[in-house]
């Protein structure tokens, strides 16, 4: 049976709207913010200095939505994520360690090295991973969707993709597929205003991306990406739906990346009004005006930079993976 | 043993696997109600329900790549491309996605899964509906290749290639599917990798794949008549590739000849004849010779079509130059 198809913009009725949250969840959302935050200045520093290498994109400015919706999710549920996916996979549960020692490309990283900031996954966590293709999760997504149903589990997948991503063909083909098939699984769109260098109002043609999903009959929704609590409310719904084998959710989370596309892109094209009045509404200073309540919120920061200062060490200290064992399992 | 015809044989396959199975599942245009454009499909729908059996819409990129997600998420799908050609509409999820991802992951995740697709000319179905692109999928790391000729070997490899814990592309033949031929009875596997020599001789080797498998044995039975003991080797998976077949029987025979339908020019013969020449090449009575398709658009008209690819007569000509 299908949901009605709700207008962009509009969700359905919320009966717990109102509700106050669970003070863990909201310190929980707050860690994995001020964690994504920190890490992603931490690896800028040690891509500076020449630990890390290749591709880096920072989520900065953009944590509040893998934060938010991770915390609607169980450990059991899949994500898919993006190039800019470090925020998903600390949001998801990661190691910050081993999510350090791969993005140093060292031995004890998630993929041994192999795969890289780019390529980060961790299956502990049933996150399948990110992508070095704009766009190439999605169907992937979709399909774990798919293999859910087949399997009959009441697991829920949330695909991670971007307002460049929403542009290319293979996101029409899929939320055709998952209306089609009322799978479980929720698009989250992070409309962050640049498919890396393009505005999105020079990519589309239409201004509240949530409105393609009805087209497929996929709902759509729009929520404000930087506050971590409308976030959470939203993918709350469209995974209890998902979960009740209601069908897909397309939801658009509006958020502004805080700098180029990737470490060594400046963004000198990005627009300095708007960066500084979406900084304004920085989702860390948000969800501390939440969380009110100073110590707590000085305990989290203390454990999360003593996290991350022993994962950096992890990281330096992790061997380079050998080159001998690599070239032995190649078989031709 | 029961005669099937070779698309009959790989609806026995998809059967078997899955019944044995629950895990398995099948996707592709119109392969439900309909059964598939060569019946390869028929009777599943009715047998396993539509949440394993599923008309997709026409949108390869993403129900190829769904197959790559649900492989992830422990399903073993089997999806089918109605032509080789469209799966060039999937090539990101393929080469990108599904070839990749076991590697990238560090081994946290595997990708079992099946494309299966046919190729081929000889029909007057014109360029976009003709063409044998084993060779693109041939060199990308991390992806199998299986090309079976019998109807036997259809059966075994696919559901070898189901059980398989990587990607398999599984190329059928358009021209095959009403072929006759023997399928043991009971469990039958054909492991990936492993050549089979169709006939053998002691004069000359043809190495090959696919339809031109009937090609060789056709020519060989000619040459046969002329004194010329020909031995053709059926490499039935291109990748894995069988190299200790191959180079045994050419290091036997000293002369070799690598026959396929793809067009020359960058085709997966040339990689065999390197391989053969830096491998055996003192047992070489002469250098390995390719027989292949011209390299064209495959044309429409009956006639033209006809001369792109390897007939028997070209066969028989490659070894006589040989030998």
């Amino acid at each position: 049976m299908k949901e009605e198809v709700t207008a962009a913009g509009g969700g359905p009725p919320d009966a717990a709207a109102g509700a106050p949250l669970d003070r863990g969840l909201l310190l929980g959302i707050y860690r994995n913010i001020y964690a994504t935050r920190r890490f992603e200045l931490q690896c800028i520093e040690l891509y500076r200095e020449g630990f890390i290498r290749g591709y880096l994109h920072p989520y900065l400015g953009e944590e509040a939505i893998a934060a938010g919706v991770c915390a609607a999710l169980r450990r059991s549920d899949y994500i898919v994520s993006t190039h800019r996916g470090h925020g998903h996979c600390i949001s998801k549960g990661a190691d910050l360690k081993r999510m350090m020692a791969e993005i140093m490309g060292r031995a004890d990283g998630y993929c041994a090295g192999r795969g890289g900031s780019m390529h980060i996954s961790s299956r502990k966590d049933n996150n399948l991973g990110a992508n070095g293709i704009v766009g190439g999760g999605i169907p992937i997504a979709t399909g774990a969707a798919m293999g859910i149903k087949v399997k009959g589990t009441d697991q829920v997948v949330v695909d991670f993709f971007s307002d460049g991503a929403s542009n290319n063909g293979v996101f029409a083909e899929s939320l055709n597929l998952a209306g089609v098939f009322q799978l479980p699984i929720v698009y989250v769109l992070e409309n962050n205003h640049y498919a890396v260098s393009t505005p999105v109002e020079c990519s589309t043609g239409c201004c509240d991306l949530a409105g393609r999903g009805p087209a497929y009959g996929v709902p759509g929704i729009c929520v404000d990406g930087n506050d971590a609590l409308q976030v959470y409310e939203e993918t709350r719904r469209a995974v209890e739906r998902a979960r009740r084998g209601e069908g897909p959710t397309l939801i658009e989370a509006k958020t502004f990346r805080h700098g180029g596309h990737h470490i060594n892109d400046p963004g000198l094209y990005m627009d300095a009004q708007k960066l500084a009045e979406w900084k304004a509404r920085d989702p860390i200073l948000l969800m501390r005006r939440v969380i009110a309540e100073e110590p707590a919120v000085a305990e989290i920061e203390a454990r999360v930079d003593r996290e991350l200062e022993a994962a950096v060490e992890f990281g330096k200290n992790s061997p380079e993976p050998s080159v001998e064992e690599f070239l032995a399992a190649i078989s031709d | 043993m029961a005669e099937l015809m070779y698309r009959e044989a790989l609806n026995r396959a998809l059967f078997e696997e899955m019944e044995r199975d629950p895990l398995v599942f099948v996707m592709g245009e119109t392969i439900g109600e309909r059964g598939g454009s060569y019946k390869v499909t028929e009777g599943l729908l009715k047998r396993f329900g539509p949440r394993r059996v599923l008309d997709t819409p026409i949108a390869e990129a993403s129900f190829t790549g769904m197959a790559v997600g649900a492989a992830l998420v422990g399903c073993r799908p089997v999806v089918e491309i109605l032509f080789i050609d469209f799966a060039m509409l999937v090539m990101d999820q393929i080469v990108n996605q599904a070839a990749k991802y076991h590697f990238i992951s560090g081994g946290q995740g595997r990708v079992p899964m099946v494309l299966r697709t046919q190729g081929g000319a000889g029909n007057g179905l014109a360029a976009q509906h003709s063409q044998s692109l084993e060779a693109l999928f041939y060199h990308v790391p991390g992806l199998k290749v299986v090309m079976p000729a019998t109807p036997g070997d259809a059966c075994g490899l696919l559901k070898a290639a189901i059980r398989d814990d990587d990607p398999v592309i599984f190329i059928e033949h358009k021209l095959l599917y009403m072929t006759k031929g023997e399928v043991p009875d009971g469990e039958y596997l054909v492991p990936l990798g492993k050549a089979d020599i169709k006939k053998p001789g002691r004069d000359i080797t043809l190495i090959t794949y696919s339809r031109m498998t009937l090609t060789c044995l056709e020519a060989a039975a000619a040459l046969e008549k002329e004194g010329i003991s020909v031995e053709v080797v059926d490499l039935r998976s291109l990748v894995p590739l069988d190299k200790e077949t191959i180079l045994e029987s050419a290091r036997r025979t000293g002369r070799v000849v690598v026959v396929h339908e793809a067009a020359r020019r960058g085709g997966v013969g040339g990689d065999i004849a390197a391989m053969i020449m830096e491998e055996a090449y003192d047992d070489l009575d002469g250098p390995v010779v390719r027989i292949a398709g011209r390299n064209t658009p495959i044309p429409y008209n009956l006639n033209i079509e006809k001369v792109c690819i390897p007939s028997v007569e070209d066969v028989i000509a490659g070894v006589l130059k040989l030998v």
